[in-house]
């Protein structure tokens, strides 16, 4: 194949415990550091070593988001991506915009495979993915888990509640990662000094003619209701007792 | 006029749990009428079993032999047409809603609200986001269809006193072929479902194999549990990944959780934050899980674990 397209957002990064604004206003994200979703680090994973195997020309790495993005395009450079190109937006827009300029982007790159995270950790939406596959009129395989790839066919296997499925989807199609599908390389440091050369294009939002539908907006900001650290017991019948005082038994 | 479709998964047999969750949802929506879609090959079965969800008004049976599995793809065009008659189209945010809903809304061209935990207007909802760090109230927009996933552990199933009618309906639209179906490898398990059962036992990383694992089952059916595990125990394959707890596995909210050298990772703890009690055995008294646990126990899960099978058994 030809092409693999893959998403890569910018969000909080895994280790830090988020914590509501005491005002209410939103979350805490000042100062605090930010990674490639680990989802899409996998989907990048994926796509490289489709390539490197020879399946696949080039990798090109999306990001939509603020001009800061250019951090995570150039991680995704240095694991390996030929080229990145940066939709600048003043802030993540909504999963349905999300997926149009995706679309947008997939009319212009021609990919035969889109490959994205299955959600994102910041607002665990997990809607883009799909919302592209629809635009688009093409095949979703979500949070898959192994790709093999057929010529014009690709073999999907898909970590669902009750086990694993198999789903064949014509190409092109969407494809979202579940975490287990591979473990992302490190990048060393002579890869983030010849990332620096490689081409970022940046398109500035309002230059795509994207309108942003209706939007649902979000009203209030709250922490969640906190668990109390109960006791601790110092054996097996101290646990069996305390578990049956509770009517647990 | 508040009209609410819930879409119901099944397996072509049963319903699935999640659905009269899903009604449960739906009926917190003030004035809601709730009708309930089964699609499937011949669904006659499963809408039978529908039809006695309680609050429903309407059952709406959808035979078509591209439904016999469910493929996102080829449901949500027909989910999409429907939708018309509708102000509410909810699915379950299990691994079947969580893939077709998007691909509704987007039809539908709105976003989708993920996960409701909780109904406060027919257009305001809240939800979790940050791995449930933060709880956001949403509003939809005025004027078009709200389509929406039900977070699982945030319900409890309406019971089976209803008793609606079935109407069967056919719907034209054309139905993608570019996606097939070729096969599911489900486990099979005597114990009780990890989503729906009210006890579960958990085994962590510190299990160290699947042989190992075997403590755990039999702790499990010493109290009649299901059985489920961290992330670190599915990757690591000592159980499949149907039995993964936690923001990437299943969410649950089971009255007993017992976690077995788990350390309480995030993660892992988005997946319980809702059970009633939660107990944790872990060697390390500084082991994050002992945070949230009601009970906690230090040591050797390795004695501990046989010990307390034994005294539960007698
Ligand atoms: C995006 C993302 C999503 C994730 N989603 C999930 C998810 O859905 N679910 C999930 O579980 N994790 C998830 N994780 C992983 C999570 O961060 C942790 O890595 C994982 O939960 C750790 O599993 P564990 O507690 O079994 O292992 P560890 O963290 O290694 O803990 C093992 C524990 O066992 C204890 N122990 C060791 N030996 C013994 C013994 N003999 N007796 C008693 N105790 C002992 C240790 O003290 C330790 O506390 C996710 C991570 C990421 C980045």
């Amino acid at each position: 194949m030809d092409k693999i397209l893959v998403g890569l957002k910018r969000v909080v990064d895994y280790n830090v415990r988020v914590r509501v604004k005491s005002d209410g206003s939103g979350v805490e994200t000042d100062g605090v550091k930010m990674s490639i979703n680990p989802f899409d680090e996998i989907a990048l994973e994926e796509a490289l070593r489709i390539r490197d195997r020879g399946e696949a020309r080039e990798v090109v790495v999306v990001s939509i988001g603020p001009s800061d993005a250019q951090q995570q395009l150039r991680t995704g450079l240095a694991m390996g991506a030929d080229r990145a190109i940066l939709v600048e937006t003043s802030s993540a827009p909504d999963p349905l915009t999300g997926a149009r300029i995706l679309l947008e982007m997939v009319n212009r790159e021609k990919p035969d495979l889109v490959i994205l995270g299955k959600q994102a950790i910041d607002n665990d939406n997990s809607q883009t993915g799909q919302m592209l596959a629809a635009l688009w009129g093409r095949p979703q395989a979500t949070f898959a888990s192994k790709l093999a790839l057929d010529g014009t066919k690709a073999t999907v296997t898909r970590e669902v509640d009750s086990g694993l499925e198999l789903l064949e989807v014509d190409l092109p199609a969407v494809v979202t990662v579940d975490l287990r599908m591979n473990e992302p390389r490190y990048v060393k440091l002579p890869d983030i000094m010849k990332a620096k050369k490689k081409p970022l294009d940046q398109i500035a939002l309002a230059s795509l003619g994207i309108s942003t539908g209706a939007v649902a907006s979000v009203t209030a900001f709250e922490p969640p209701q906190q668990r109390q650290k109960g006791v601790m017991v110092s054996d097996v019948a101290g646990l069996v007792a305390a578990m049956k005082d509770k009517g647990l038994l | 006029m508040v009209k609410v479709l819930v879409i119901a998964e099944h397996d072509g047999k049963r319903l699935n749990a999640s659905t009269a969750k899903c009604v449960a949802c739906a009926a917190a929506i003030p004035g809601a009428d709730i009708h309930v879609a089964v699609l499937g090959e011949n669904g006659e079965r499963v809408a039978r079993e529908a039809t006695s969800l309680a609050g429903i008004s309407k059952v709406i049976q959808i035979d078509n032999a591209a439904n016999a599995y469910p493929v996102a793809a080829v449901l949500a065009p027909q989910i999409a047409k429907l939708a018309a008659a509708y102000t509410h189209i909810l699915g379950p945010s299990t691994t079947f809603g969580r893939d077709l809903m998007p691909r509704v809304a987007a039809l539908l061209n709105v976003n989708q609200i993920s996960d409701i935990m909780q109904v406060l207007g027919s257009h305001t909802f809240k939800r979790p986001i940050y791995a449930g760090n933060a709880i956001v109230t949403v509003e939809a927009p005025a004027g078009h269809p709200v389509v929406g996933t039900v977070r699982m552990a945030s319900y409890r199933g309406v019971d089976n006193t209803g008793k609606a009618a079935t109407e069967r309906a056919s719907i034209g639209v054309e139905l993608p072929k570019h996606t097939r179906f070729i096969s599911l490898q489900a486990g099979k398990s005597d114990r009780p479902d990890l989503q729906t059962a009210s006890r579960v036992v958990s085994g962590g990383r510190a299990l160290g194999s699947s042989e190992n694992f075997g403590i755990i089952f039999r702790l499990a059916d010493a109290i009649g549990a299901a059985v489920g595990a961290s992330r670190a125990a599915v990757d690591a394959g000592f159980v499949p990944n149907e039995m993964q707890v936690g923001q990437t596995g299943k969410i649950i909210a089971p009255e007993l959780y017992i976690a077995i050298g788990i350390s309480g990772a995030i993660q892992h703890l988005t997946g319980i934050k809702d059970a009633r009690t939660i107990v944790a055995i872990n060697k390390d008294g500084d082991a994050p899980i002992f945070e949230v646990a009601d009970f906690g126990l230090v040591g050797d899960l390795f004695k501990l674990v046989p010990e307390l099978e034994q005294a539960l058994k007698s």
